[in-house]
């Protein structure tokens, strides 16, 4: 079955690995990378990118804005 | 097939479904990681991109962790001594009775030095809005008791705990304010979680809206985390915050004419 797929781009250098994006989505995908950002930071990468939705939860909670997310409806649920 | 679609495909192919407002400027916000003052920056400055009214808000900064405020809102923005911002707002809203005007400020400044500006303030009814982020402590400078402090929670001053026949109870500025005639729209709400964030985000639009309306003073207190000054991880403190301080502030709207 055709489904919502979505992915997030984090803008590394300023995530601040805080974890919240982590705890707010509902699928799972977003994991704290073993690697530090410049500032030593455990930066937000999806971990399991098929399972996200674009369901913006992440964003929402992101407290410095440093997440943009895109969503593709598959043809079949695509409305007019 | 489906598993053939890469970031790339949706990204081309599919639609930009959330970033960052242009109303925030590019600067790192100073903020611990995890505080709860980004998510109300962000969602302030969304209601002003979404209203139009970029050119025409002007918001006043407090001092506090969020002193800098006029760094991060791509906004005309004036600094206000402690706990003045109501009373600057006041000056501005009068000389400009056709921007939108706000203040930004912390339990530290909101409810302890700028008592009596806030609540004179809101008996006058001026028209503008007031944001009021409570973490219960006072962030900036290390974590002190501040007139929102819990009975018995720890901080700086209260190792102990706050011994409320000591140091009196916590206050609620909000039920306070709610009892004044000037006050339109007095609202609890917190931005831990996106339903929370987006129920914030419709009380400050609501806010802006009454205040194009001329209804008076619209009062929003976002209760908020200070994982830094609680000693917790953010997520931690978010849960903390659920257990300790929703009890005592309960989130929601207490007038709405
Ligand atoms: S958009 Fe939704 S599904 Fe995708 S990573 Fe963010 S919270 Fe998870
Ligand atoms: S919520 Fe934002 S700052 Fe925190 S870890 Fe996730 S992407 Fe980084």
């Amino acid at each position: 079955m055709a489904k919502i797929k979505g992915t997030i781009l984090v803008d590394i250098d300023k995530c601040k690995g805080c974890e919240l994006c982590v705890v707010a989505c509902p699928s799972n995908v977003i994991k704290l990378a073993s690697d530090v950002n410049g500032k030593g930071y455990h930066f937000a990468y999806m971990e399991i990118p098929d399972a996200c939705t674009g369901c913006v939860n992440c964003a929402l909670v992101c407290p410095d804005s440093v997440i943009t997310v895109h969503r593709l409806r598959p043809k079949s649920v695509q409305t007019v | 097939m489906e598993n053939t679609i890469t970031a790339q495909d949706i990204i081309r192919d599919g639609e930009l479904v959330f970033k960052k407002t242009a109303c925030l400027t590019d600067n790192v916000l100073s903020y611990c990681p995890g505080c709860g003052h980004g998510v109300a920056h962000r969602i302030l400055m969304e209601v002003i991109d979404e209203m139009g009214i970029q050119s025409q808000t002007i918001g006043v900064s407090p001092v506090g962790c969020s002193v800098l405020a006029y760094d991060f809102m791509n906004i005309d923005m004036q600094g206000a001594a402690h706990g003045r911002a109501p009373a600057v707002a006041t000056g501005i809203k009068r000389v400009f009775p056709n921007k939108f005007v706000f203040t930004y400020q912390g339990d530290g400044d909101l409810a302890a030095i700028g008592t009596a500006e806030t609540i004179h303030a809101c008996n006058r009814g001026e028209n503008i809005v007031i944001i009021f982020i409570n973490n219960g402590i006072y962030g900036m400078t290390g974590g002190q008791m501040a007139p929102t402090t819990l009975p018995n929670m720890k901080s700086s001053t209260t190792p102990y705990g706050r011994d409320v026949k000591m140091m009196g109870h916590p206050i609620k500025m909000t039920e306070i304010v709610a009892t004044l005639p000037g006050t339109c729209f007095v609202t609890r709400q917190a931005v831990h979680t996106p339903a929370a964030v987006n129920r914030s985000k419709k009380a400050i639009r609501k806010a802006f809206e009454n205040q194009k309306l001329n209804k008076g003073l619209s009062f929003i207190e976002i209760v908020s985390n200070c994982n830094s000054g609680w000693k917790m991880t953010p997520v931690k403190s978010n849960k903390w915050m659920e257990e300790n301080m929703f009890p005592y502030y309960p989130l929601g709207d207490i007038k709405d004419l």
